[in-house]
């Protein structure tokens, strides 16, 4: 058996740990800038949650390069469709990741792109209906390697 | 400035299939919080948007932020009816701005 200080048993152990916090965190309030920003963005709409599916690795070892994909459950026709669809953060810089705009003409509303996270947090992705309603679906991870905000 | 190199996939289709084109553009996404060597913090230099047009109309768009990583790169989806001209542009910091058409081919 490998010794307990060994580095794969050492990062699983603090993995294991910090991935604890998955299990606790989701359930409290996110944080007042990041609410702000979501109301911001929602407008008078509440968002539920629901119909949103934003998947990213739980666990990611170099946050300068996060693959992430938000997929949206919508009929995309004229009469309902996804308008708009939201990625914002509680712990960057700047809340912001990024905004995309669809229609009808996408077929799917599912986007991918790549971030970069400074540190484990929450992630909240929302999408605008054309029907005017928001939905929300909240990921928490663990970044092992933030990106670099100062050198 | 020279040409920024992109890497753009438009898979062919049959009409009515919904395709993934994933649109990838070199660019350093300076997020404008780094300090250099002498500790002056580098100016913020990214791209902001990216829209796809078929035959002229926006079919998708996306604003960027600073968070997004260097090399944006996007994949959304597309419903194929028929063949068209897909326009992809770039928009950004320090008016820069790129452009380019790739056929849609739909059998």
């Amino acid at each position: 058996m490998k010794p307990l200080n060994a580095p794969t048993t050492r990062r699983k152990v603090m993995a294991a740990g910090a991935l604890w916090l998955l299990a606790v965190r989701p359930a409290q309030a996110l944080d007042a800038p990041l609410q702000q920003a979501i109301r911001a963005w929602a407008g008078s709409a509440t968002p539920r949650e629901g119909r949103v599916t934003l998947t990213v690795a739980e666990l990611i070892d170099n946050g300068n390069l996060v693959p992430l994909t938000v997929h949206v459950a919508s009929p995309m026709t004229p009469t309902d469709h996804v308008q708009e669809i939201m990625l914002l953060n509680e712990r960057n810089p700047g809340r912001e990741l990024a905004r995309f705009q669809l229609g009808p003409a996408n077929g799917r509303a599912e986007v991918s792109t790549r971030v970069r996270l400074a540190t484990s947090q929450r992630l909240v992705a929302l999408a605008r209906m054309s029907d005017g309603s928001v939905w929300q679906h909240t990921v928490e991870v663990v970044v092992t390697l933030a990106a670099c905000i100062e050198s | 400035m020279a040409t920024p190199r992109t890497l753009i996939n438009v898979p062919a289709a049959r009409s009515g299939e919904i395709i993934e084109i994933r649109a990838t553009i070199a660019h350093v996404m300076e997020t404008g919080l780094r300090p250099d060597d002498q500790g002056r913090v580098v100016a913020r230099d990214i791209v902001t948007r990216f829209e796809c047009r078929l035959d002229g109309a926006t079919v998708f768009a996306a604003d960027m932020f600073p968070a997004v990583a260097a090399n944006p790169h996007i994949a959304f989806r597309l419903r194929a009816e028929k063949p068209g001209s897909l326009v992809f542009l770039w928009e950004g910091d320090r008016g820069f701005r790129h452009t380019e058409t790739v056929a849609l081919k739909v059998t």
